[in-house]
């Protein structure tokens, strides 16, 4: 028993999806982040409880309103339409946004709760010392909030590999295009072909095995920094 | 409001800040503050905790906002109605309470840091005199939790230094540490102010630390201005509110005319007088010295004595007395040439000698402090 071509092609779409979403939501969420931590506002609660949303939510009805949304007759969808996009419903664009949004939560509490551990302190001492904005974030904040940007880059990654209910609603099952490793082991039961099922579920087993380990093996390395998930 | 400087060279800081901060555990608090200091030397900013001086420091460093504001720097503005100049465009040096060195940088990553973002090229020689003032040479491959609390600080101090800021702004920098560190750390603070003519902003609420290192002092309580002058006025104003009886006494600033090494004395003179004193270490004369005078160590009588092993006697006047409500004793004021000296007598001898404002009296000085 093998991978088929099939199956090596999920297993590449499932690591181009998830690279994508995790370089594109280390950008975007972490200004979401710096603000969740540093804000006084009275908007930090309900904006913080937003972005946790997708941590309760079934992946179901997230994939369920964002096709609605995005869906010829939604608003995304009429604004993607103008733009001469097309729609963005079960096209590898529209599975990228769906991801972002469901793994958002695991990128940016990580990164959060870092740079809300490191204080204002070593900003101001940093600024005290002539360092601009920019310069007080690349030099004193990202290395001092390392592990929590590694917490979240593993989670994040993790996370959206490990997605099928949205993928389901939002990407359907189209070869190299929204058919990702868990729709393809999906489909392959209800082929009845549970051979290639068990091989590929083995190897997303192993996959999540290893990465919670080197997950907690970093955590414990660093122990009292970043976000101790499942602990 | 200030005026604004009319001499763009004036050797001057003006500041003027007014805010108000609310927190749910303190309640609110109110910074009210207007001065006017020389830029030179070190003023320390004084009063109990809680009556704003970190706050009043933080506005100068402009890590604190503050709205109306007004604050200049020899002429140049850094902050009113219309400009806030932000801390990291502030000529400025801070040192924090606790030490606050980058975590993730060693010793010397700590020094590079200031030393890149200078606005001067670094010159060696600052360089090597900057380390050697400190005494860090031998930390600098060291990682920052190697260190102590007080070599801690000597590096913060250093890196601000490395800065080559116009101003040094210094929040408590020994409260942090314990006693020992404390007299550890406190020379390098006088080798500091000695060497380098930076002029600094010293919070503090320490008054044997304002005596060591001060020239002026700003007396701040519940956020406002009570008091401002040199440390030698302050100090020989009876209400001067922070001594406790035993310490009651005036600082002196003086010069010092001889150094006698036969029988390891010096001459002092002061705006009064002069002195002989035990020398301490290896004074030299015509430098100057701070001393300080218990008002338990002067005595007073009506004539002069003859034969006596007390060296120092004084003509003086008598320009108040001040009872001691809960001790049989006074406190005497007198004057002698400009300086207001301090005694402390029973009420028996009070009565005995008549002694009442313009009367003229010897007074004897027993000993005086070395402080700086």
């Amino acid at each position: 028993m093998s991978l088929s071509p099939d199956d090596l092609d999920a297993i590449w779409l499932t690591l181009r999806l998830a690279t994508t979403v995790t370089l594109l939501l280390l950008i975007l969420a972490t200004p979401i982040a710096w603000w969740l931590a540093k804000t006084d506002s009275w908007l930090k609660v309900p904006i913080g409880a937003l972005v946790a949303l997708p941590l309760v939510l079934p992946p179901t009805v997230l994939g369920f309103y964002l096709l609605v949304l995005m869906g010829p007759n939604g608003s995304i969808g009429e604004f993607t339409k103008a733009l001469g996009l097309g729609t963005l419903p079960f096209t590898f664009s529209g599975l990228v946004i769906a991801s972002m949004i469901y793994s958002l939560p695991f990128v940016v509490q990580p990164i959060q709760n870092a740079i809300q551990s490191i204080g204002d302190r070593p900003i101001e001492v940093a600024a005290t010392l002539g360092a601009g904005p920019v310069d007080r974030f690349f030099s004193v904040v990202l290395p001092l909030a390392k592990p929590g940007f590694v917490t979240a880059t593993i989670l994040g990654f993790a996370h959206t590999v490990g997605e099928f209910g949205i993928v389901l609603m939002i990407g359907g099952s189209i070869p190299k295009e929204t058919r990702v490793v868990s729709i393809q082991i999906y489909d392959h039961v209800e082929a009845l072909q549970y051979g290639n099922a068990h091989f590929l579920a083995a190897i997303m087993l192993g996959f999540s095995f290893i990465v919670l380990l080197g997950l907690y093996g970093f955590q414990r390395k660093r122990s009292g920094e970043g976000l101790h998930y499942g602990r | 409001m200030v005026d604004e400087p009319s001499d763009i060279e004036q050797q001057i800081i003006n500041a003027r800040f007014q805010l108000m901060l609310t927190n749910k555990i303190n309640g609110s608090f109110a910074l009210d503050v207007e001065f006017s200091v020389p830029s030179e030397g070190v003023t320390a900013i004084f009063g109990e905790s809680g009556s704003g001086k970190t706050t009043l420091l933080r506005c100068i460093a402009g890590l604190q906002k503050s709205n109306p504001a007004f604050l200049s720097f020899n002429g140049e503005v850094w902050q009113d109605r219309a400009i806030f100049k932000a801390t990291h465009r502030r000529s400025i040096g801070y040192v924090f309470q606790e030490p606050s060195l980058f975590e993730h940088l060693t010793v010397m990553g700590n020094l590079s840091y200031a030393i890149k973002r200078a606005s001067n090229k670094l010159n060696n020689t600052f360089y090597s005199q900057v380390i050697d003032v400190m005494g860090i040479n031998d930390l600098l491959g060291q990682g920052t939790n190697q260190l102590s609390g007080g070599e801690k600080q000597r590096v913060a101090i250093a890196r601000a230094l490395l800065l080559q800021p116009k101003l040094l702004l210094m929040d408590e920098p020994l409260a942090s540490l314990d006693v020992k560190r404390k007299l550890e750390i406190l020379p390098y603070l006088e080798k500091l102010r000695a060497s380098f003519g930076i002029p600094v902003f010293y919070v503090t609420h320490s008054v044997d630390e304002i005596m060591r290192l001060a020239d002026r002092v700003i007396i701040l309580e519940a956020g406002k201005l009570v008091n401002q002058g040199n440390v030698s006025e302050l100090f020989s104003n009876i209400n001067f509110p922070v001594q406790s009886r035993d310490d009651i006494g005036i600082v002196l600033d003086c010069n010092i005319l001889e150094v006698d090494e036969q029988w390891q004395l010096m001459k002092v003179a002061f705006n009064g007088g002069q002195l002989w004193l035990p020398k301490r270490r290896d004074e030299l004369s015509n430098s100057q010295c701070r001393l300080r005078i218990l008002a338990s160590d002067i005595s007073v009588t009506l004539e002069a004595q003859r034969d006596t092993s007390i060296l120092n006697q004084l003509p003086a006047e008598v320009i108040e007395t001040v009872p001691e409500e809960t001790w049989a004793t006074t406190l005497l004021k007198v004057k002698t040439g400009d300086t207001i000296l301090l005694a402390r007598i029973t009420n028996k001898s009070l009565s005995q000698l008549a002694l009442s404002s313009g009367k003229k009296v010897w007074i004897q000085v027993k000993s005086a402090a070395i402080i700086r």
